[in-house]
């Protein structure tokens, strides 16, 4: 048991992956690394165009052309995902790692009914028949908060709204029982009392059924209260990583700290918001040094001449910064 | 259900009533089928007498009204030319022509959906820029040339198909259908498949075009991570959601086809509508030409009909309004 926890369920060694687009390589995900034990949740934070959803679904090689993994290991399990071949991978995607996307109005199929698409999984992944599928697909249609589930396997998805629909998704990804489930943003697309009602039942879903998660969001907020661990992501790499705790106490790295100013307080409404200035730069065409230094407070001349290495920190934390913040800095 | 079948029927009757008022002021205005019908030689008061026995002598309304009522009864009066109810020659010569479009139809859709679907999933693979290519030529390669080249090649050339004519025919319903012998299918291929390659450029394209669309929506992705096959991907989630254009564009063609496959009819010999209609223009066989147009215009009719039951067959948000 002992020896099982030290070997994490998945681990990401120096993930890249690139897009060779007409406007030069997009190195979407270059240099990723970060590890997920059994049953803990990591969130993935970072503004837009970070890399997140691309890590994602490099983990369930779903990265098309002019996208490829160029390099770096995917351990899930001990076994590389980044070497696997197609069948060995469709068979570990929705059996063992499964993903929940951003968008529920558009990742259901809109001319098959919902137990349908939910049946498909069963099939595809158990020896499970067909009264036992449908039985399956009940109970959990169920256990995701949707009443009359027998009813509502019949229903096409445009007879749900959004926030039944994100359910119906969760299900799906719940369905055959994996280890790891990858939820890209799961929340985002819905409304706020909705988002919160999804994020419980996703929480209680993990914790019952063991498995892990990689949470994705831009929104500090929300993997706080959620995630064991977080890695935040800058152009693709990964600037900060550490426990939740100590991460959102006293983050190192400049850029967590504004991700984190940024969250809306709602006990201090006068306060105003303070954005992180500036813009994500282009990343097919990334400044020399630390990517983040046109938009950082403490930058100075070295910051503009090399990139920071990841370092070890305070407490739990690691972060690639050449001065970072330190326990009862003020920015 | 019986609501929206009863407004269908309607809206049929409308569209064929305005056919055949439109048919009939065509009819009235191009030359005067009395010539076909009596003797170079007639006198004045033959001629005279043959109009009358024609109700030509009328006026225009009370001949509509005399044409409509009859064609309502199903009579259509009789060709001039074979002395034969029009009807009925234009039905002897139907089934020929059906069921070389059908097998040009389904020729064009057996090949045209998969290497659609392929093109589309793999729009920059050197196959896929073949197929694309191939399509184009079998869009503007006129369709008498290509009849005339198969014709040359295989029949001439190679001598493995007949050129022209039906072959033997099976018997089924009353009906005569090449389908049933060997010999009918020998018969019906070159010019099938002539009639077939302009449909199947088309279908091509569309299910082309509509894969490319439906392959960037996120629920063909969400489908892959559920860990469906890649095939099942494509034709079982992806085929489904291109289909509307294709089956719209598929209803037109197959109208188009029977309506006009004069020339590959022509080039082939082949024994069907297309064949007596060119001959019944050009010997003015007003009753036949009628019945041709008003046959046509009821096939667009029930075909449109069709299409749209298939429509919500397809797409449970479509429903028979
Ligand atoms: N198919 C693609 N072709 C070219 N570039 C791509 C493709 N997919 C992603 N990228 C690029 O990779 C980078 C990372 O994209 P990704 O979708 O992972 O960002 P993200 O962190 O998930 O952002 P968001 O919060 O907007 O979802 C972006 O710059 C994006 O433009
Ligand atoms: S390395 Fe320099 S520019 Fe980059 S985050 Fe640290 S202080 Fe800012
Ligand atoms: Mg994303």
């Amino acid at each position: 048991m002992a020896q099982e926890s030290e070997t994490p369920l998945l681990a990401v060694r120096d993930l890249r992956t690139w897009f060779h687009t007409f406007s030069g390589v997009v190195k979407a995900v270059n240099g990723v690394s970060f590890e997920i034990g059994e049953g803990e949740v990591m969130g993935l934070v970072g503004e837009s165009g970070g890399g997140k959803s691309v890590i994602g679904f490099s983990v369930l090689g779903l990265i098309d052309s002019p996208g490829r993994i160029e390099g770096g290991e995917i351990l899930f399990d001990g076994e590389d995902l980044a070497q696997a071949g197609e069948e060995r991978l469709r068979h570990i995607r929705g059996r063992h790692i499964s993903m929940v996307f951003q968008d529920p109005m558009t990742s259901l199929n809109p001319l098959h009914t919902v137990g349908r698409q939910m049946d498909e999984v069963l099939r595809l992944h158990t020896d499970l028949g067909a009264a036992e599928r449908r039985k399956a697909c009940i109970d959990m249609l169920e256990s995701v908060g949707i009443s009359r589930a027998a009813e509502r396997l019949k229903a096409y998805p445009h007879q749900f709204s959004g926030g039944m629909r994100q359910r119906v998704v969760i299900a799906i990804a719940l369905l055959a029982g994996p280890r790891l489930i990858i939820a890209d943003e799961p929340t985002t697309a819905l409304d706020v009392t909705i988002q919160s009602q999804i994020l419980k039942l996703m929480r209680r879903q993990i914790a019952e059924k063991g498995a892990s998660m990689i949470l994705i969001t831009h929104d500090l907020a929300v993997v706080s209260e959620m995630a064991d661990h977080i890695t935040v992501l800058y152009c693709g790499k990964v600037v900060e990583r550490g426990r939740t705790r100590d991460l959102i106490e006293s983050p190192a790295h400049p850029y967590t700290r504004g991700l984190i100013d940024s969250i809306p307080d709602p006990a201090a409404r006068h306060d105003r918001l303070r954005q992180i200035p500036g813009s994500v730069p282009d990343i097919r065409a990334l400044p020399k040094g630390c990517n983040f230094r046109e938009r950082c407070p403490r930058a100075q001349a070295l910051c503009a001449e090399t990139e920071p290495d990841l370092t070890k920190q305070h407490r739990s934390l690691w972060a690639a910064c050449h001065f970072p913040l330190v326990p009862g800095d003020v920015q | 259900m019986l609501g929206y079948l009863l407004k269908r029927l309607i809206q049929m009757i409308l569209v064929l009533w305005v056919v055949s008022v439109i048919v009939f002021l065509m009819m009235s205005f191009t030359g005067d089928p009395v010539f076909m019908v009596v003797p170079i030689d007639a006198t004045d008061s033959e001629i005279a007498q043959a109009r009358r026995l024609l109700g030509l002598d009328q006026s225009l309304p009370v001949q509509y009204w005399k044409f409509l009522s009859s064609i309502v009864q199903g009579d259509f009066g009789r060709s001039y030319v074979f002395r034969q109810p029009a009807m009925t020659l234009i039905l002897e010569r139907l089934p020929a022509t059906v069921e070389m479009v059908l097998v040009a139809m389904g020729l064009a859709v057996l090949v045209a959906i998969p290497l659609g679907v392929y093109a589309g999933a793999n729009p920059n693979g050197r196959l896929s820029r073949t197929i694309m290519a191939g399509s184009l030529l079998g869009i503007s390669l006129p369709g008498f040339w290509v009849g005339m080249v198969l014709i040359y090649l295989f029949a001439v050339h190679w001598g493995i198909f007949p050129s022209s004519g039906r072959g033997d025919t099976g018997e089924i319903f009353g009906l005569r259908i090449s389908l049933l012998t060997l010999d009918g299918w020998h018969h019906i291929a070159l010019p099938a498949i002539t009639l077939s390659l302009g449909t199947m450029a088309i279908l091509l394209r569309m299910t082309r075009a509509g894969m490319m669309e439906v392959s960037r929506q996120d629920f063909m992705k969400f489908a892959r991570a559920k860990g469906v096959p890649r095939k099942d991907v494509l034709y079982g989630h992806g085929l489904k959601n291109a289909l509307i254009p294709v089956v719209t564009i598929f209803g037109l063609q197959l109208g188009d086809l029977i309506a006009f496959a004069t020339i590959t009819e022509t080039i082939f010999s082949w024994p069907g509508m297309g064949k007596l209609l060119i001959d019944s223009i050009y010997r003015a066989d007003r009753p036949v030409i009628v019945v041709y147009l008003m046959l046509v215009a009821l096939i667009f009719v029930v075909i449109n009909f069709i299409v749209d039951l298939v429509y919500t067959l397809i797409d449970p948000r479509i429903s028979l309004k």
